[in-house]
């Protein structure tokens, strides 16, 4: 448990002395959220049916984004092979290196998107079930996107490789995550996709790290 | 016969359909035998040359 | 009699055995592709509903079929390659990855020239359709993947883990499309409810084992080259093409 505490602490740290990252994440979800009415046009009634997938697809980028700064710093300064042999369990260290990416990339996104929700009209209640809904999502995003971070650690144009790798994996996530706030405000209630996306979140927290260690271990060899 | 090829107003979309997956199978078969060739090429010349030097 | 099937895990094994079964299944590649063709475009009966386009269905359903099951082996031979370490098998996965991806556009393509006339669009967001967009995505990613990492090894086994993640979410992703489709009331034609004649389930059938067979060809052929590009110091290698002349 120490592993995965001390873990949050440190990176939550050095992401603290690094805010600039954190805001650009924040300021690229921000923009591409106002870029799509100005795409589609001002018409309330439009943009209230497309808020929900625009702010989950603009999340899930932004997300997508900082993955590669997951394991960059500690993979050029050596830190990462240090850690490959220390003696607690890698997957536990990763899972701590992701809860710390998910404070620094998805839980900003979580607290603005009431905001950005406001700006395509959409109700109070439905805000709520966005922000419920972004809040289970960006987690999972977080521990998938690990696995491809992992994968192309120190690759050349990476960060590209990156989204061709995750982006499909984050199919269902984006389904049940706009699929929870559509269903809200059409009536017929999004507990089933929240609770569906608590199940990916349980699933991806026992596979990923374990998956994401194996791939760390795999790049480093 | 071209009333087979007509196929019944859809000629366009069977025949864009059949033609489409034999084009591109067999494309690959040649690519691949063209792959083995250069590469035979590649490792015969490659193996010369090493015999060459020692 | 009993095959050592751990024997050709030997890539020298291996490729003198492909070489030899290769004009076999070649042969028989093209026999059943003749029949199921011959079947599918002459003998087969217009279908009352969907006219003669529905002859698209012989080949739409069969390449669906082997993207699907050409992911799972390609997964099979990632998972058996991260646990025995076992060279071959990273091989053959290697060499299964761009003809499921062929596969999988083949399906796609049929899918679009099929739905033109039946739906009114080339495009429809129907779950099956979406589905195979995504594992035509995930078959990119995995050859992306490997394509990027020089180092051989890595990139065995970086596409082998991304492989096994893929096959994991597959029927997530399978049962997210499909619900979010069916939420959304997508125009969808059913064709389970119009009843299948024998005479056109055997086109289908024919295909399919022919598309399977030319698996076969080129997933042989491709790990015919990966063997020769990876052994070529080996000395049976050396042999081999000292024998070519």
């Amino acid at each position: 448990m120490f592993a995965v505490t001390g873990m949050v602490r440190r990176d939550v740290i050095l992401a603290m002395r690094r805010r600039a990252d954190v805001l650009t994440t924040l300021f690229f979800f921000v923009i591409v959220a106002a870029l799509f009415p100005l795409g589609i046009g001002p018409e309330m009634a439009t943009l209230r049916i497309m808020g929900p997938g625009v702010l989950w697809v603009a999340a899930l980028l932004a997300s997508m984004l900082s993955l590669g700064r997951m394991f960059a710093a500690d993979y050029a300064d050596g830190t990462l092979e240090q850690m490959l042999v220390l003696p607690q369990p890698l997957s536990l260290l990763v899972l701590g290196k992701v809860v710390a990416h998910w404070l620094g990339s998805g839980l900003p996104l979580v607290l603005l998107s009431p905001v950005l929700g406001l700006q395509y009209g959409l109700a109070p209640d439905v805000l709520k079930v966005l922000v419920i809904s972004l809040l289970l999502g960006t987690p999972v995003l977080s521990l998938i996107g690990a696995i491809g971070a992992a994968l192309t650690l120190g690759l050349r144009g990476g960060g590209v490789l990156v989204a061709l790798l995750v982006l499909p994996l984050y199919v269902p996530v984006l389904i049940f995550g706009a699929g929870a706030v559509e269903a809200h405000s059409s009536g017929l209630g999004g507990e089933g996709h929240l609770s569906l996306l608590g199940a990916f979140l349980l699933m991806a927290l026992a596979l990923s790290p374990w998956a994401a260690a194996t791939a760390l271990r795999i790049s480093l060899d | 016969m071209a009333e087979f090829f007509h196929m019944g107003g859809y000629g366009l979309y069977v025949w864009g359909s059949y033609g489409v997956v034999a084009v591109f199978l067999a494309l690959e078969l040649i690519f691949l035998a063209r792959r083995k060739q250069a590469l035979l090429e590649r490792l015969t010349a490659l193996r010369e040359m090493e015999e060459d030097k020692s | 009699m009993a095959i050592h099937w751990t024997k050709y895990s030997a890539p020298s094994a291996f490729y003198p055995m492909a070489g030899r079964s290769l004009p076999w299944l070649a042969a028989g590649t093209l026999l059943l592709t003749a029949v199921g063709v011959y079947m599918g475009l002459f003998s087969a009966p217009t279908d009352y509903k969907q006219g003669e386009a529905y002859r698209i269905m012989f080949i739409h359903v069969p390449a669906a079929w082997m993207s699907m099951w050409l992911y799972i082996v390609m997964a099979a031979y990632a998972g058996l390659g991260l646990v025995y370490n076992t060279r071959m098998a990273h091989m053959l996965a290697a060499a299964t990855a761009p003809t499921g991806a062929i596969f999988a556009f083949l399906a796609l393509w049929t899918g679009a020239f099929w739905g033109r006339p039946m739906w009114g669009a080339w495009w429809v967001w129907d779950a099956r359709l979406t589905s195979e967009l995504i594992l035509f995505f995930l078959y990119l990613g995995v050859m992306a993947l490997r394509a990027a990492i020089d180092d051989r090894q890595r990139a065995d086994r970086a596409s082998a883990l991304l492989a096994l993640v893929g096959v994991v979410n597959v029927p997530i992703i399978y049962f997210s499309v499909k619900w979010w489709n069916t939420l959304h009331q997508g125009a969808t034609i059913d064709f389970s409810g119009s009843k299948m004649d024998r005479s056109m389930l055997w086109p289908m059938l024919i295909l399919t084992v022919a598309f399977w067979l030319y698996s076969f060809v080129t997933i042989f052929l491709r790990a015919r080259c990966e063997i020769l590009e990876r052994e070529r110091h080996a000395e049976w290698v050396g042999e081999l093409l000292d024998n070519r002349g």
